[in-house]
C-alpha cells in the first residue's frame, strides 16, 4: 500500500469525493459557518471538532440539505448538490437525538428508506436481517425504540443510516448520549463497521478524545471557519495556532521574544517564565519577534535533582497534585507565579510519588518538544 | 414529607363539590315519583318514557350529526391552521393570524352566535346560500368555535413534537407530503384524538350558538332539554342527562385509554 492509498490527501492528483467550496451560512447578521472550503476523499472518517457554537452542525446540516447555503457549493462524487433536497441526496444522516420513529419497530425503522425505494419485500427483509446482525441487534428486530437501551438505540439508528448504502454518512455526536464505557467500546465498533462497508462518514464532534479515536483527519472549527485540517497526530504534535494547541488535550503556552535566530536553532527570552527557551530547529522568523511555545504536558521531565542538560530547565514549587490512575498531573508553580502543567505515569503500584506537595522540583523537556507558534 | 390529614379531607371536599349534583341527578333518574325532589323507590320507567318521545330522540339525532360532522371538520381545519402556526416561521400577519385563530375561545357565545347569525342572514341575501336557518348553520357556526380548540390542542404537540424524527424520514428518501403521513400524523395523533373528542362535546353541549343560528326542524338535544325545563322540570330529563353524562365519560375514558396506551412509545425507559 502506498502513502497515496492511505492518506490521500497528500496525493496532488486524487480526487476528493466530498468537495466544499466557499460554504457560508448567516443566520441574521451571525455566520454560523464563514466561507468554508473542503476537500474529503472516498473511504475517510473526517472528524469535524470544535465547540458548541463553533458551526460544525449547521455545516453538517447544510450536506444533509436540512439547511440552505448562502454562498458556496457543496459537490459529492462530483455532483453538485444545490438543487437537490434531502430526500434526493446520496447521503443519510444519523441524528444526535437519534430520531428513531417511536411508533414502528426497530425492523420498520431500519426499513423505511428501503421501502421509499420501493424495493421487493424478500429484499427489503433480507437487507434489514443483514443489518440488524451486523449491529448485534438480531433478536430485537420486533422490539420497539422505547424497550431498547441507550446503547441499542444507537445501533439502530446506525443501522437505519446505512440501510440505503449512502455515499456518504454523516454522524452528529453519534457517542454523545452514551456513557464512558460503552463509548470507548462504540467508537471501535463504529470504525469496524466503516471499515467493512467503506463508506464514507462525516462525524461532527465536540470531544476531542473521540475525535482522535476515530478519525482518520480531524478540522477544527472555530466560529464558523475551519481552522486546522490535518491527522489526529499532527493537529496534536503540530497545531498551527495556539487556539488548536489549546482546543485539542491540555497545553503549557510561554509567550517570549526571539533573542537569537540562528540556522538550526532558536532561543526565545520568555518574560513568561523568567527563563529562556531553546528551540533545536530553524524557525523562520526575525530577531525581536513575539512567539509562543506549546509545550505538552506529558513531554515535561519532572526530578528533585538538576537534570544534565544546560538549558530549557526550571525550578520550582509543587503546587497540586492530581491522581487519574493512570497518569498523575502535577502543578508547579514557578518563582514569578507561573503554573506549568505536567503529566507523568504511574509506572508502580506502590510507589509513593518521588515528588509530593510542597517539594523544590526541576522541570525540564527537550529541544524540540515544544511547538512555536506564530498566533 | 408526611402526608397530613388537610389534602384528603381538601380533596374530597371538592369533588363533593363537583359531583355530588351529578351523582344526585343520576339517583333521581331512577326516582319512580313524578315529583323530581320527592325520593320514592326504584324505577327505569322514565328512560322508557325517554325513548318513546319522538322530539327527543330527534333532537338526539340531530345533535349528534351536528357533532360528528363538525368535529370531523373542525379536526381537519383545526390541525392545518396548527401546522401553519407551529410550523412556518414568522410570516407577515402571524401574530395576527393566531390571535384571530384563538379569538374563539374567549368571545363570548352570545357575541359569537349573534354575529355569525347576522353573518347567514346577509349571505343568504347576496348569494341565496344557504337557504334558511337549520342544520348546515349550525354545523358551520360550530366548526369555527370547535376548529379554535382543535388548534389550540394539536399547536402544542406540534411544537413539543422531536422535529428530528421528521428530518430523518425526509433524509431517508420520504417526500415532505409522505413525511407527514408516515411521521408527523401517528406523532400528533393521541392530540388529534383528544381535539376531535373535545370538539365532539363542546358540539354537544352548546346551547347558545345554536339557538342563535338554528332554524324551524333543526333543536339540538341542549335547545329541547331547556325549553322542556322552563316548563317545569321532569324526571325523564334527568334519565336524558344521566344517559349524556354516560356517552361523554365514555368518550373522556376511552381517549385517556388511547393516549395511556400511546404514551410508553414516547417515553426513555433509561431516564
Amino acid at each position: 500500500m502506498t502513502v497515496s492509498d492511505d492518506q490521500p490527501w497528500r496525493d496532488p492528483s486524487a480526487q476528493p469525493f466530498l468537495r466544499i467550496k466557499g460554504l457560508s451560512k448567516h443566520f441574521g447578521s451571525v455566520a454560523a459557518v464563514d466561507k468554508v472550503s473542503l476537500d474529503i476523499y472516498r473511504g475517510e472518517l473526517f472528524c469535524l471538532l470544535g465547540g458548541s457554537g463553533s458551526g460544525k452542525s449547521t455545516l453538517l446540516r447544510m450536506l444533509a440539505g436540512f439547511e440552505t447555503a448562502n454562498a458556496g457549493s457543496i459537490e459529492i462524487d462530483g455532483q453538485d448538490m444545490a438543487d437537490v433536497p434531502p430526500y434526493r441526496r446520496p447521503v443519510n444522516m444519523m441524528f444526535q437525538s437519534y430520531a428513531l420513529f417511536p411508533h414502528m419497530t426497530v425492523a420498520d425503522n431500519i426499513a423505511y428508506g428501503l421501502k421509499r425505494e420501493r424495493l421487493p419485500r424478500a429484499e427489503i427483509a433480507s437487507r434489514v436481517d443483514q443489518l440488524l446482525s451486523m449491529v448485534q441487534l438480531g433478536d430485537f428486530a420486533k422490539r420497539k425504540p422505547s424497550q431498547l437501551s441507550g446503547g441499542q438505540r444507537q445501533r439502530v439508528a446506525l443501522a437505519r443510516a446505512l440501510a440505503k448504502g449512502p455515499k456518504l454518512l454523516l454522524l452528529d455526536e453519534p457517542l454523545g448520549a452514551l456513557d464512558k464505557k460503552l463509548r470507548e467500546e462504540t467508537q471501535f465498533e463504529l470504525m469496524k463497521i466503516q471499515e467493512e462497508t467503506g463508506v464514507t462518514f462525516v462525524v461532527v464532534t465536540h470531544d476531542q478524545e473521540e475525535a482522535m479515536t476515530l478519525a482518520t483527519r480531524i478540522g477544527v472549527m472555530r466560529d464558523g471557519e475551519i481552522v486546522q485540517v490535518a491527522t489526529p497526530r499532527e493537529v496534536y504534535e503540530y497545531p498551527n495556532s495556539r487556539f488548536v494547541a489549546d482546543f485539542i488535550g491540555s497545553v503549557n503556552l510561554f509567550e517570549g521574544r526571539v533573542s537569537e535566530d540562528g540556522e538550526a536553532h532558536m532561543r526565545l527570552d520568555c518574560a513568561d517564565i523568567g527563563a529562556e527557551i531553546y528551540v533545536g530547529h530553524g524557525v523562520s522568523c526575525t530577531p525581536g519577534q513575539r512567539l509562543w511555545v506549546a509545550l505538552r504536558p506529558e513531554k515535561v521531565r519532572v526530578s528533585t535533582q538538576p537534570p544534565a542538560q544546560s538549558h530549557n530547565v526550571l525550578q520550582g514549587v509543587v503546587d497540586e497534585i492530581a491522581y487519574m490512575g493512570g497518569s498523575s498531573v502535577l502543578r508547579v508553580r514557578l518563582a514569578n507565579g507561573k503554573l506549568v502543567h505536567v503529566t507523568q505515569p504511574n509506572l508502580d503500584r506502590d510507589d509513593a510519588h518521588p515528588v509530593s506537595w510542597d517539594d523544590a522540583v526541576y522541570l525540564s523537556w527537550g529541544d524540540t518538544a515544544g511547538v512555536v507558534l506564530p498566533v | 414529607m408526611k402526608r397530613g390529614w388537610f389534602v384528603p379531607i381538601a380533596a374530597s371536599l371538592g369533588f363533593a363539590f363537583l359531583y355530588l349534583p351529578i351523582v344526585s341527578l343520576v339517583i333521581y333518574s331512577f326516582n319512580e315519583s313524578k315529583l323530581v325532589t320527592v325520593w320514592s323507590r326504584f324505577s327505569t320507567k322514565w328512560y322508557g318514557e325517554l325513548f318513546r318521545d319522538p322530539q327527543i330522540l330527534q333532537a338526539a339525532w340531530v345533535s349528534l350529526k351536528i357533532a360528528l360532522i363538525s368535529a370531523s371538520v373542525a379536526l381537519v381545519l383545526g390541525t392545518l391552521a396548527a401546522l401553519v402556526l407551529a410550523r412556518f416561521g414568522r410570516f407577515a400577519g402571524r401574530t395576527l393570524f393566531n390571535g384571530m385563530t384563538t379569538a374563539p375561545l374567549v368571545m363570548p357565545e352570545v357575541i359569537t352566535g349573534l354575529s355569525l347569525l347576522l353573518l347567514f342572514v346577509s349571505m343568504e341575501l347576496t348569494f341565496g346560500w344557504p337557504a334558511g336557518r337549520g342544520l348546515t348553520t349550525i354545523i358551520i357556526a360550530h366548526t369555527t368555535f370547535c376548529m379554535a380548540y382543535v388548534a389550540v390542542v394539536v399547536q402544542s404537540r406540534l411544537v413539543d413534537m422531536d422535529r428530528s424524527t421528521e428530518e430523518a424520514a425526509l433524509d431517508l428518501g420520504a417526500t415532505p407530503v409522505r413525511v407527514f403521513f408516515d411521521i408527523t400524523l401517528p406523532t400528533i395523533a393521541p392530540a388529534l384524538v383528544s381535539g376531535w373528542l373535545l370538539a365532539f362535546t363542546l358540539s354537544l353541549d352548546d346551547l347558545v350558538i345554536a339557538s342563535f343560528v338554528s332554524g324551524p326542524g333543526a333543536s339540538t338535544l341542549p335547545m329541547v332539554i331547556f325549553s322542556k325545563v322552563r316548563l317545569g322540570v321532569s324526571p325523564d330529563v334527568n334519565a336524558l342527562a344521566t344517559l349524556m353524562i354516560a356517552v361523554v365519560s365514555v368518550g373522556v375514558l376511552g381517549s385517556l385509554w388511547i393516549m395511556n396506551r400511546r404514551k410508553p412509545t414516547n417515553r426513555n425507559p433509561q431516564a
